[in-house]
């Protein structure tokens, strides 16, 4: 039962791109298109979850028997890294299509405060292993939800009549202003 | 003079928040207060500048295809050195900005000066390139801190980043008319999105004149 209110926590009420302002970038660069929108999501969802896990791993059976524990953000950002580069390389591999549209925006999920601060924040949270593969899980999903959701708002921004000065980011970070009021009115849900 | 320009382009032409776009994390997350948006901008400008200095020294050392990953590692180091130290010397900093400062390795202003312009150039350029950066950032920090404390709480304050008992200064000018809205994630969307739409309507208006002059 914690763990189903974890879940929910992570994904509503606490989403990792409204309230903690992780992964504002692809927020913004990727959100043109609905279905790009998507792909960045179980691309992310992919390297978070894995990444979620082999960092715990690392640090609480590598880094802190040898005492160690300040080289953690060297080892997670390497985990990231290749992480994203085997991705990369499978996209690049599997289905060129997916490969050639999500373009620059592939191998900067390195970059991408989403990864480093879920696996950052399991450690400061003092999870364990099962909660911080649901926190794994929930922070991505909550990422595309929020991703996908703010690309359809955006389709429909295009067409709209919109005050040339507010035209373009202005009115996209309004937008996802906005839809940080409504996630906010749901805090009382965990 | 062409000095002068490597140091001045960061802080207007491209300043890396209002123009580039880049680091919006951080610059969202931790805008609440003025002390935190100096606190910040501090820790980015001496990363930076590390940065830039190592990586345009090494620049022909690095072999081209991993650069990448050896950037971050660069990064990844000076940013742990910097948190330690915050952690120190700077304690109640250190508590109010939280993730956001190991959080600065993923920040794309470093790694895109580190890519765009210290791999490129001298040591010289790029100190000064890190310099007009990492200002343009803290100048960019401030003034989205400045509108949300201000209509957040109805006031001003500032503190010593070191010692978090000294008061520098602190006014309230009218906080029982807050929107405390403008303190939550959502103002911080809101009060960005009208800086850049600001910007972009005093752009729009000298392109406008410009044109009529050429009609006349």
């Amino acid at each position: 039962m914690e763990l189903v209110s974890l879940f929910i926590g992570l994904t509503f009420v606490n989403n990792v791109v409204l309230s903690k302002f992780y992964a504002i970038c692809p927020l913004l660069g990727v959100s043109k298109k609905p279905k790009n929108a998507l792909n960045m999501g179980y691309a992310v969802t992919f390297v978070i979850f894995l990444a979620s896990i082999i960092t715990y791993l690392l640090y609480y059976h590598v880094l802190t028997p040898l005492g160690i524990t300040y080289l953690d953000l060297i080892t997670f950002i390497l985990v990231i890294a290749s992480l994203v580069q085997f991705v990369e390389m499978f996209l690049k591999k599997t289905s060129p299509e997916i490969y050639k549209s999500m373009g620059v925006y592939l191998p900067l999920i390195t970059t991408n405060c989403a990864v480093l601060g879920v696996a950052l924040d399991n450690i400061s949270a003092g999870y364990t292993l099962i909660e911080a593969m649901v926190a794994g899980l929930a922070v991505p999903i909550g990422f595309t939800l929020v991703i996908y959701v703010f690309a359809t708002i955006r389709e429909r921004l295009e067409i709209a009549n919109v005050p040339e000065s507010f035209k373009g980011t202005p009115i996209a970070l309004i937008t996802a202003g906005i839809m940080a009021c409504a996630i906010a009115g749901i805090a009382g849900l965990v | 003079m062409k000095k002068f320009d490597v140091f001045k382009k960061g802080l207007f032409v491209e300043n890396p928040i209002f123009v580039l776009l880049l680091g919006l994390c951080s610059s969202l997350a931790i805008t609440t207060s003025l002390t935190n948006a100096i606190g910040m901008g501090m820790a980015v400008i001496c990363v930076l500048l590390m940065s830039n200095f190592i990586i345009s020294l090494l620049r022909k050392i690095i072999p081209n295809e991993i650069r990448i990953p050896v950037f971050i590692v660069i990064i990844a180091t000076l940013v742990k050195c910097v948190q330690m130290l915050m952690n120190a010397y700077t304690p109640a900093l250190y508590e109010s900005l939280g993730v956001f400062i190991p959080l600065i390795v993923v920040n794309c202003i470093i790694l895109g000066r580190a890519e765009s312009f210290a791999s490129k150039n001298g040591v010289v350029d790029s100190i000064l390139d890190a310099l007009g950066m990492g200002l343009g950032y803290t100048f960019a920090v401030l003034i989205i801190s400045f509108f949300r404390e201000l209509i957040g709480t109805g006031g001003l304050s500032l503190y010593n980043p070191f010692d978090a008992s000294q008061i520098i200064f602190q006014f309230s000018f009218f906080s029982d008319y807050a929107i405390s809205l403008f303190t939550q994630p959502a103002g911080a969307f809101i009060t960005l999105g009208t800086i850049l739409a600001f910007i972009q309507f005093l752009k729009v208006r000298k392109a406008n004149k410009a044109k009529k002059a050429e009609v006349k």
